[in-house]
């Protein structure tokens, strides 16, 4: 039977002294290929008879489509075939709830760049040609251009579904009697913070490769993190059935979610190639990247928070408007997500959350990394130094008396596991010389202190099921080597790594003498995908439970052999030997042989489900994780008085990481968290040009380039100083906890922070720039209120709040005002069944 | 994103590149370095039916710096121009400007010809087809709005180039050939205030040569403002030169502001103000206001325009302390990114 | 004088020594050296992140420089040297950049990570020993965004004193 729980005593023979594999800083397994430029990504897949697809995108942000005339591009020389709406209409999206996208739209066009045609042609400059002679008759419609404006402008309505109007989703959720929290506050601190839209930007561009292979079956090779969900959206937009599709997520040239949803251009390929019987390539320019996007969402936040004099909170009401952009994507999750992990760094025992996300037509925003967390620890993160500030308390202190401890519960029902984030605080704090520097450093230099949570693995999956959402298989080679498969995507996180060094460490071999198949959808079981941070953990134990298990079938057959008993066996260095007597043993190479002979052919596998949430009202399925990781970090940053310049000279931060498996990637992803967040901080933004409505109703991305959307180069990265607080979680596999998304989080509230410490005015918005430090010392200069930032926030008409009582005030985890969920019709359950016919 | 169909030539004097170039009209173009060039063409905002490439023409590499002044070939690159230990003291300010152009890659393939001529740039402008299509193109290609300025007769795209203020500043001069003979103009001279027609340079004309007297009396400097510490383009930068007497006086100055207009201006006020009297505080200040007087910076380039326009004055201080003698190392690395520049 | 005919030649050929080896190769004269290099001699190594010269991901050596290879034609190559991440090693061993780069994680996706190593590999031949804000320096026209740089930075330099500690057992 499936074993998930780490029990203790397996938890002991992991003896941190004993590990060979684990915990080593190490060459990870495919840094070879990289390094020597070998690594096959999507792009650089050529095929006999390969041929080129380009998609032709709307000029309109919103508009209905009247027709399509593509005969003249049909008969340009060169080009083999045309697609439209018409040939891929059914609706897919990466949500049950929100399967609102068409590979090509059929009648509706929602924001510049939403693709409406295809031409396949011999030449990628052919098919490009042979765009301009598609000609397509608009209707124009109403833009819409942000939130305010959608809640203002119900009609034209830019989706059929949703809440009302062009509102996409609002959710309410109360947990515990929170105006009696707010009564009981000495003090109430509102604040309004913005949190501007930002992208992915990966160095790799998407690309795709889709074949009808010599037996038929169709195989598309892509740039994706999520192999198994575009599996099923292919299966259901082809009306294939699953098993005749074999979707191979290629390396990804970096993801952070900007490749988590299935896409246009995948759906599209896949068609062609089973049309021509040929293989159809497409791989997206830089600017279109920008409208495939699924990037940070907007979004506007109202904080409002009740403290006692201490600083300990009494109650919390947190109000989210979320800028949807064009299309559903994760959006669901990631209005839930604006809310949901206020309650995991510091306690907070009465909760309030409205949320309320919108649709515009520009690009869909979706999950990037942090998805959708990100923007409330901002506010979280500022309001709590202005809280510092009024009550007069360190803002490192204050945060060291509230913080959350191991294995608490929280309002919204959060199981928390290792909270290590107090040694967090104690050590940017010593490394940084925080006591020193806080408020006592001269104008124009500052420091800033922040901290966050995040999820190591979403809880629940995508489509509701009750299936495993990691599996590894184990082969085992009579020469001595091991075969993995899994589901799971390396996406540069070097998710390969950890799964071979995990069978490593347990089985005694070296990662080398693993070879690995991953992301493909033949190959190897379904894992989710690499997003949320799930893999190590998920992905992690599967093959943690395959490698035990092909451990104990080995030892087995090798105590038999050398009289000994099987748990005096250990596996190491290749051998299996008796600890007693380390000469007495035999070869890995042996053992194997010596348990095929015995079993007969070995193979073994694992799996991995989270534990069951404690959280069981609607909604709660967006925030609960097996554990979460903890960070916290201190930024300097020096600030021109005069002209608002801002850099940004050094950087402490301290992540709770449980155990770094790898230390050499484990610091790799914490530098490129801490780089991306610096990015977001200082110079991401997605915007948008709305031409003057009188003279046209564009809105258009403001610079859709690599160029013009600003990303640190490397002379723009500080010096960092980066720590790991290492107490194993039980959860984890060898005790190990996420690491790629968490250490982004706390930079940009740290930089506001160190502003207000620098030059004393607040930047309650993202990025922080110049520009807005210059006005904001313009208004302290004029007497006025030092601060810049989002004046009002705009007024929802929310539903009524789920009222689910916190564990302490006798809470199960249900809502107490909510319909009880056997008695309701379950649509998704519907689709469900479709999905998988 | 490929580029489009074109011809090819590759002569192999100047004289034979001036007869082609007449010969094909306004539909050829010459190729130096192709790093503004071809970006361009990959987006349709230039297609030339003819590129005729510079590279072979041994009298575009000439390098001569003697006492009687320097003779710069339009394809030096601006790699040979920054690491030219030759460009310093006196002409400082060029191998500055040299030196921060885009990155290292482009430097060592990008041209001073090229960047002299740079196209004018615009957040409307330089952009892909398709997205100019979505706003109905604009006045510089394709269309007739001016989107930084609706109400505006003229484009209002703005001058990007880092070697012409420096240039600028410490007096240049260029030589333009073509079929039908050459000039020597002023520097200065060869721009226009206007988005699209930025150069004074008929179609056929090649800018050959860069010319400079002797600067030996002559301290500049060039500053260029921009987010990050490579790749963007500027958006402000101050170029500033001024020969002093014994007592400290400034003798001759001329002060350039880049990236605030279709071309770079020339602050001219400022620089006859500071004639005859010390650089102190006070006449910096002076200097600085007077300069950024004629900044009018517009919504076409990164950064907030006002903002742009309010750091104007500060930025020309940076500039002038330093031909003062100051140490502003802190101030420059600060907006370089590069602690050793 | 060399004509290239768009409407007479649906090809061009050059001859150029890439990775040391001279080679011919066949292409359709509007390709640039980028395209010729991935689509019509094989070498996929070298990237392209945004093929407009603003990510650095294309970069090559010509004649021993760093250049971006989206933004040049490949009928301008013909007698050159070109050198791409295929050609680093030597003798069926990684260049000591290579090497570096593996064991300390200065490749995450590893992207970005050829044109990275080459552009690093200029700089070494041109000054073997250089200070840690001449790396930061040469690689500024290299966008990476996984690692953040500092682990690229610490690979250059851990090659810096292999290659010297070599250069000291030659000699």
């Amino acid at each position: 039977m499936p074993q998930q729980k780490d029990t203790p005593e397996k938890q002991s023979n992991r003896n941190d002294g004993e590990l060979r594999v684990i915990g080593h800083p190490r060459r990870r397994v495919d840094a070879r290929a990289k390094v020597t430029g070998q690594t096959r990504f999507a792009d650089d897949i050529s095929l006999p008879r390969m041929v080129h697809c380009k998609l032709l995108r709307s000029p309109h942000p919103h508009a209905r489509i009247r027709s399509i005339d593509t005969s003249r591009a049909a008969a340009h020389p060169g080009v083999y075939l045309v697609l439209t709406g018409k040939d891929l209409p059914i609706e897919y999206g990466i949500l049950p709830v929100s399967q609102d996208e068409q590979a090509l739209c059929l009648d509706h066009v929602r924001h510049v760049g939403d693709p409406v045609a295809a031409v396949i042609a011999r030449e990628e400059l052919t098919a490009f040609e042979a765009l301009n002679l598609i000609q397509v008759d608009y209707e124009i419609l109403t833009t819409i251009s942000d939130p305010e404006e959608a809640l203002a402008t119900p009609n034209p309505r830019i989706h059929d579904y949703g809440d009302e109007g062009n509102i996409h989703k609002r959710v309410a959720l109360e947990f515990g009697n929170v105006d009696q929290g707010f009564a009981e506050a000495d003090e109430i601190f509102e604040d309004t913070f913005f949190y501007q839209g930002s992208t992915h930007l990966p160095i790799e561009q998407h690309a795709s490769v889709a074949t009808k292979d010599p037996d038929g079956k169709l195989t598309i090779w892509t740039s994706t993190q999520t192999p198994h969900y575009l599996h099923r959206a292919l299966a259901k937009v082809l009306q294939m059935s699953a098993a005749h599709i074999r979707v191979i997520a290629t390396p990804n040239g970096g993801g952070f979610g900007g490749k988590s949803d299935p896409f246009n251009h995948e759906i599209v390929v896949a068609k062609a190639a089973l049309l021509l019987d040929r293989p159809v390539k497409i791989c997206l320019t830089r600017e279109e990247v920008f409208y495939c996007h699924r990037g940070r969402h907007p979004v506007l936040m109202n904080f409002k928070t009740g403290v006692k004099k201490d600083g300990t909170i009494t109650a919390m009401h947190l109000q989210t408007l979320i800028d949807g952009g064009a299309y559903g994507s994760y959006g669901v999750a990631s209005t839930f997500y604006t809310g949901a992990l206020q309650t995991t760094t510091y306690h907070v025992p009465r909760y309030r959350f409205q949320g309320c996300r919108t649709f515009t037509n520009k690009p869909p925003c979706g999950p990037k990394r942090g998805h959708g967390t990100v923007q409330p620890r901002f506010g979280q993160e500022v309001q709590l130094d202005k809280i510092a500030e009024k009550l007069q308390i360190d803002p490192a202190d204050l945060r060291l008396r509230i913080a959350e401890s191991s294995n608490a519960v929280t309002a919204n029902f959060f199981r928390l596991s290792t909270v290590n984030l107090s040694e967090c605080i104690r050590r940017v704090v010593k490394s940084s010389g925080w006591r020193e520097n806080f408020r006592k450093l001269p104008e124009g230099r500052g420091v800033g202190l922040a901290c966050s949570a995040y999820l190591t693995g979403a809880g629940l999956p995508i489509y509701w099921n009750k299936m495993p959402h990691s599996g590894v298989q184990l082969k085992f080679d009579r020469g001595g080597g091991i075969t993995l498969f899994c589901g799971a995507t390396e996406i540069g996180q070097g998710s390969d790594d950890v799964l071979a060094s995990i069978v490593a460490e347990v089985l005694g071999l070296d990662t080398f003498d693993i070879r690995l198949y991953t992301g493909d959808t033949d190959l190897g079981p379904v894992d989710l995908g690499s997003y949320s941070s799930r893999v190590t953990i998920m992905a992690g134990n599967a093959a943690l439970q395959a490698a035990d298990r092909a451990k104990a079938l080995l030892a087995e057959a090798v105590a038999e052999r050398l009289a000994v008993p099987a748990d005096r066996l250990r596996f190491a260095g290749k051998r299996v030997f008796d600890s007693a007597a380390p000469e007495n043993g035999l070869t890995f190479q042996e053992a194997v042989c010596l348990a095929e002979a015995r079993f007969g052919t070995i193979g073994t596998v694992g799996s991995y489900t989270p534990p069951k949430s404690l959280a069981l009202y609607k909604g709660g399925g967006v925030g609960p994780s097996p554990t979460y990781s903890y960070t916290a970090a201190v930024v300097e940053v020096a600030v021109n008085p005069v002209t608002g310049w801002i850099t940004v000279p050094k950087i402490w931060i301290a992540h709770d990481i449980g155990r770094a498996l790898n230390p050499t990637l484990v610091r790799g992803q914490i530098e490129g968290s801490v780089y991306m967040g610096l990015g977001e901080a200082l110079m991401e933004e997605q915007e948008f040009r709305r031409l003057p409505k009188k003279l046209s109703h564009a809105l258009v991305h403001k610079f859709p380039s690599i160029l013009e959307y600003k990303s640190p180069t490397s002379l723009d990265m500080p010096d960092l100083f980066t720590e790991l607080v290492e107490e194993p979680d039980p959860k984890g596999p060898f005790g190990a906890k996420e690491v790629g998304q968490g250490p982004l989080l706390p930079i940009m509230p740290a930089v506001a922070n160190a502003v207000y410490d620098a030059v004393g005015v607040r930047i309650d918005e993202v990025p922080i720039t110049p520009e807005k430090i210059m006005k904001a010392l313009t208004e302290k200069k004029a007497g006025r209120a030092p601060r810049f930032g989002p004046s009002h926030f705009p007024h929802v008409e929310w539903p009524e709040a789920l009222r689910v009582p916190p564990p302490w005030e006798g809470g199960d985890g249900n809502a107490i005002n909510d319909v009880p969920r056997r008695e309701k019709a379950k649509p998704h359950q519907q689709k469900e069944q479709v999905l998988s016919s | 994103m490929r580029l489009p169909l074109f011809e090819f030539r590759v002569p192999r004097t100047l004289k034979e590149a001036a007869r082609i170039l007449h010969g094909e009209g306004p539909s050829a173009m010459p190729l130096a370095g192709g790093t503004d060039l071809l970006p361009n063409m990959k987006r349709r905002q230039q297609v030339p039916r003819t590129l005729l490439s510079l590279r072979d023409i041994g009298a575009l590499h000439e390098n001569q710096v003697t006492d009687s002044g320097a003779r710069l070939g339009a394809c030096l690159t601006l790699s040979d121009i920054a690491s030219d230990p030759r460009f310093r003291n006196g002409a400082t300010a060029l191998a500055q400007a040299a030196s921060q152009v885009a990155t290292p890659q482009i430097r060592n393939m990008a041209t001073l010809g090229g960047n002299l001529c740079l196209d004018t740039r615009c957040n409307y402008y330089d952009q892909s087809y398709e997205w100019r299509k979505s706003i109905n193109f604009c006045m510089k290609k394709d269309g007739v709005t001016c989107w930084v300025a609706p109400s505006s007769r003229i484009c209002m795209a703005v001058s990007s180039t880092d070697t012409a203020p420096a240039l600028m500043a410490l007096g240049a001069r260029i030589r333009l050939v073509s079929h039908s003979g050459e000039r020597e103009i002023p520097l200065s001279d060869l721009y226009n205030n206007d988005g699209m027609l930025y150069l004074h340079r008929k179609p056929d004309e090649i800018l050959a040569e860069v010319l400079l007297d002797p600067l030996h009396e002559w301290r500049s400097t060039y500053w260029k403002l921009r987010r990050r510490g490579s790749f963007d383009f500027p958006v402000l930068s101050v170029a500033a030169a001024a020969r002093f007497s014994p007592n400290g006086a400034v003798e001759d100055a001329r002060i350039v502001i880049g990236s605030v207009a279709s071309r770079p201006l020339v602050a001219e006020e400022a620089a006859r103000f500071l004639v005859g009297h010390s650089l102190t505080s006070e006449t910096i200040a002076e200097a600085a206001t007077l300069a950024a007087r004629i900044a009018k910076p517009l919504d076409n380039t990164d950064f907030d325009m006002s903002w742009r326009k309010k750091v104007t004055a500060e930025f020309v201080t940076y500039a002038l302390r330093e031909l003062r003698g100051d140490d502003v190392t802190a101030e420059r690395a600060s907006i370089t990114r590069l602690p050793s520049a | 004088m060399v004509t290239i005919s768009l409407t007479s030649q649906k090809s061009a050929q050059i001859r150029f020594t890439l990775n040391g080896e001279q080679t011919d190769v066949s292409f359709a004269p509007y390709k640039t050296l980028l395209e010729v290099l991935r689509e019509d001699l094989n070498h996929t190594g070298t990237k392209h992140g945004c093929e407009l010269g603003e990510c650095g991901a294309c970069a090559v050596l010509l004649e021993g420089k760093p250049v971006l290879s989206c933004l040049l034609l490949a009928l301008e190559c013909n007698g050159k040297e070109i050198l791409t991440v295929e050609g680093l090693g030597a003798n069926g061993a990684l260049h000591p950049l290579q090497e570096a780069f593996a064991d300390l994680g200065a490749a995450q996706c590893g992207y970005c990570t050829p044109a990275i190593l080459v552009t690093a590999k200029a700089l070494l031949d041109q000054n073997p020993h250089p200070t840690r804000d001449q790396i930061r320096e040469a690689l500024s026209g290299n966008l990476c965004r996984c690692t953040g740089y500092l682990q690229i930075f610490e690979a250059v330099e851990a090659a810096v004193l292999e290659i010297a500690g070599q250069d000291n057992a030659a000699s």
